[in-house]
């Protein structure tokens, strides 16, 4: 039992710092981290990569990759994080949507958008989640209807949600219902589309925490070809799978402000009797638990990483990061918020510690806490996936589509 | 990356449980719970020694398998599962370890080979009553190689054949060794929570000691002991919290309510799935306590503190909701439940309480982060 690279990851390792120390920006250029001002700056970043074989290291080289392990591409991740690289737009599209287009489409469009994607010329968003059906994503509404003049095209019409970068996207993934005949999860197809189509609008949400990382994407009569379908009509939710077993890797964990921030907030706000905070029993006892389970998350992602290295599937244990973690992020923000007793509820980040870190936190917990899988989905998925606990009882499972009720 | 356990050490822990499964069912800790007088499966121990278990990490020179502590936690984890009813942890995590520690080569060879031969159970004596015992606190005394005193509890007191008591001289707290046969001590049998194990009162007077370690370092050395005990005790609360966890999930997939297996409601789901969770944060503390532990880290402190509150904490949770998921059977004395509930509080208060285990991390923390700063 110990922490070090076996050999070829060591030498892996060393080829990759010697790269990255001539490659990598050595300052951060661009500010905004939802896009913005930094995009040249990541489509350079990404295109550098590219070239060396660096962009996706796990993918076969015929498209670009180095047919690497799962293990070099978390090294080259650990030791690119060493470096104030820019924001990574190409996350979704290169983790999700296009190993759904490789695993599906024909020759001709594999090759028309592999290799963009991969250097980052071309971005991809990945369209799922609905105003009527967020964790229920096989309940979505957005229809598919064929064009009667024989040509075989589709019309696409409805709305999509939550969408992630939608807003700098140039191609997407879409499932849509193209059957409301038969039950949910049979009635569903999935399509690769334009977004820069003139029948797509793409309009930002407004978060409760201030932002717009997100988006509400709507469709009217977007035609697309027969052969932009990925995987056959009907079977949608099947290739939605495909998609949705790489997200697992492909969305990472916000932390937001931790214990050792935390840490050093205590220890310079007066507590009780006016001695600092953190002589305060019920304020280390807490802070005790938040580093327990920190170090927990911490020790679990290098057992999944023990797993990837000796060549293995990494056990269901990776699947309890984000529960722990969105939690945690929303309880620690608010014990620290209210040790600032009345003056927590300034949010300036000029006043209040740690550049508000904290009440950021506060406000985008609820999101993390959702987003991805809700913390409930994530408890049966444990449950269901892990533990073997039968699924719930599904009253919509045999009843066409067009008749189970949808409340409003 | 290599945070696991190796191939070896694996099949000892397989081997371990199949071990125990045929020698230690329920059924053993049942028995020593529910018969007066009995404080230990004294047929268990001696298999167990026969194994060589309790000479894990005792060197080969001094008669035990100079394997190692990562041995030695695997076995602890087994343990835990089975809710084994013997002076284990007393004699292998606390006396041994002492001695292996702070012993001179003399006490090493004195009393190592007989740990290792089974011939020897320990116990360590701390605690004088309720609280945590402080160097402003502590009653027992040294005088010209003799101890004065009271503690209680002693976990095994009644059936240890060598202490470790924490005691002053000259005003200064030092540990020291007793041996249990002298006659000037006096064993009182204590009830507690978890009868499957074994706890007394021990009262001395005037009874020769030998020092531990060096004079007026008690504490110190007891926080080191500790520290090393709590790694391998978090392997039992793991072990003793997925067994729980495996009861729950069993339960919940045979019983029928509303026309459905129990395991099918959300509400049952979700805590199990809580019980995983915590679980499996306890078990990723224990890997990195056991590395700390096995390497002699800086980081041992630290390590075994978040190591020993995670375990206590999932082993706590588990057994009480693994009673839960029970519904009314689980509250009877004929399921196992309660076997699992007693010992969780057994081993979570044996070194210290969690509360004592969160300010000492967070002391720890509050160094580092100062000399980080600095």
């Amino acid at each position: 039992m110990d922490f070090n690279d076996t050999p070829e990851e060591a030498a892996y390792r060393s080829q990759v710092r010697t790269w990255l120390e001539t490659n990598a920006p050595k300052k951060r250029d661009g500010s905004d981290p939802e896009g913005g001002d930094s995009m040249a700056a990541s489509k350079a970043w990404q295109a550098k990569k590219a070239a060396a074989g660096y962009a996706c290291i796990t993918w076969p080289k015929e498209w670009g990759g180095q047919g690497g392990t799962p293990v070099q591409n978390v090294i080259f991740g650990q030791e690119e994080a060493k470096y104030p690289i820019p924001p990574n737009p190409f996350q979704i599209g290169l983790g999700m949507c296009v190993p759904t287009v490789m695993t599906f489409a024909d020759d001709e469009t594999k090759k028309r958008f592999v290799g963009p994607a991969l250097r980052g010329e071309e971005i991809w968003s990945q369209l799922f989640s609905e105003p009527s059906g967020g964790s229920d994503v096989a309940a979505s509404r957005t229809k598919a209807e064929r064009v009667p003049d024989g040509s075989g095209d589709w019309l696409i019409n409805g709305q999509k949600v939550w969408t992630t970068g939608a807003q700098f996207s140039d191609y997407g993934i879409v499932i849509v219902r193209t059957n409301p005949d038969v039950p949910k999860h049979k009635g569903l197809t999935m399509f690769w589309l334009d977004l820069k189509d003139p029948g797509v609008e793409v309009k930002p949400i407004h978060q409760m925490s201030g932002g717009s990382g997100f988006n509400e994407v709507f469709f009217t009569n977007v035609r697309v070809k027969d052969s932009q379908r990925l995987g056959a009509e009907g079977e949608g939710w099947k290739v939605s799978l495909v998609t949705l077993m790489n997200e697992r890797l492909a969305v990472g964990g916000a932390t937001g402000a931790g214990w050792s921030q935390f840490l050093e907030t205590a220890r310079n706000t007066p507590g009780l009797d006016g001695a600092s905070a953190l002589q305060d029993q019920a304020v280390r006892e807490k802070l005790a638990d938040w580093y327990v389970q920190a170090e927990g998350l911490k020790h679990t992602r290098n057992r999944t990483m023990t797993a990837l290295s000796r060549g293995q599937t990494p056990g269901p244990e990776s699947s309890i990061g984000k529960i722990v973690s969105a939690v945690q992020m929303q309880e620690l923000a608010n014990t620290a918020i209210e040790m600032l007793d009345q003056y927590g509820i300034i949010n300036d980040s000029d006043l209040a510690p740690q550049d508000a870190a904290f009440h950021w936190s506060l406000m985008f917990a609820p999101g993390l806490r959702i987003a991805g899988g809700t913390d409930e989905i994530l408890r049966n998925i444990i449950a269901e996936r892990v533990l073997g606990l039968p699924g719930d009882i599904r009253v919509d499972k045999d009843v066409a589509f067009k008749d189970m009720p949808t409340g409003r | 990356m290599n945070f696991d356990f190796s191939d070896d050490q694996k099949f000892l822990k397989s081997e371990a449980r199949k071990f125990l499964e045929a020698n230690c069912p329920t059924t053993s800790a049942r028995k020593v719970l529910e018969e007066d007088g009995k404080a230990f499966d004294e047929g268990l121990w001696k298999s167990v020694a026969g194994q060589g278990w309790l000479g894990a990490a005792i060197p080969e020179e001094h008669g035990g398998l100079g394997l190692g502590h990562l041995e030695l936690c695997v076995i602890a984890e087994e343990l835990g599962r089975s809710v084994a009813p013997i002076p284990f942890a007393s004699t292998v995590y606390f006396l041994a370890e002492a001695i292996m520690l702070a012993g001179t080569a003399e006490q090493k060879a004195d009393l190592l080979p007989k740990i290792a031969a089974g011939e020897v159970i320990g116990a360590v004596a701390t605690s004088e009553g309720p609280g945590v015992v402080t160097a402003g606190n502590l009653q027992a005394t040294v005088t010209d190689g003799k101890l004065n005193g009271t503690k209680i509890p002693v976990t095994d007191g009644d059936i240890a054949n060598v202490a470790l008591v924490l005691a002053n001289e000259n005003g200064k707290a030092g540990l020291y060794i007793v041996d249990m046969a002298d006659a000037s001590v006096t064993k009182e049998a204590v009830k507690t929570l978890d009868p499957s194990r074994d706890a007394a009162k021990l009262i001395f007077k005037n009874t020769p000691v030998r020092r531990l370690g060096a004079a007026g370092e008690g504490f110190e050395l007891v926080e080191r002991i500790f520290d090393r005990a709590a790694v391998l005790l978090s392997f039992e609360q793991t072990g003793g919290a997925d067994r729980c966890l495996e009861m729950a999930k069993e339960y919940a997939l045979e019983r029928y309510a509303f026309g459905r297996v129990i395991a099918s409601y959300q509400a049952i789901k979700h805590k199990l799935a809580n019980m995983y969770v915590k679980n499996e944060l306890a078990r990723s503390n224990a890997y990195y306590g056991a590395w700390a532990l096995n390497t002699d880290a800086p980081e041992l402190p630290v390590a075994a503190s978040a190591a020993r509150i995670a375990a206590s904490e999932a082993f706590w949770f588990a057994s009480k909701e693994n009673i839960q998921t029970h519904g009314g059977i689980g509250f009877t004395w004929e399921m196992d439940c309660h076997l699992f509930y007693r010992r969780s509080r057994q081993l979570s208060l044996v070194a210290g309480a969690p509360r004592v285990w969160k300010e000492r991390l967070v002391s720890h923390l509050e160094r580092r982060n100062a000399a980080a700063a600095a």
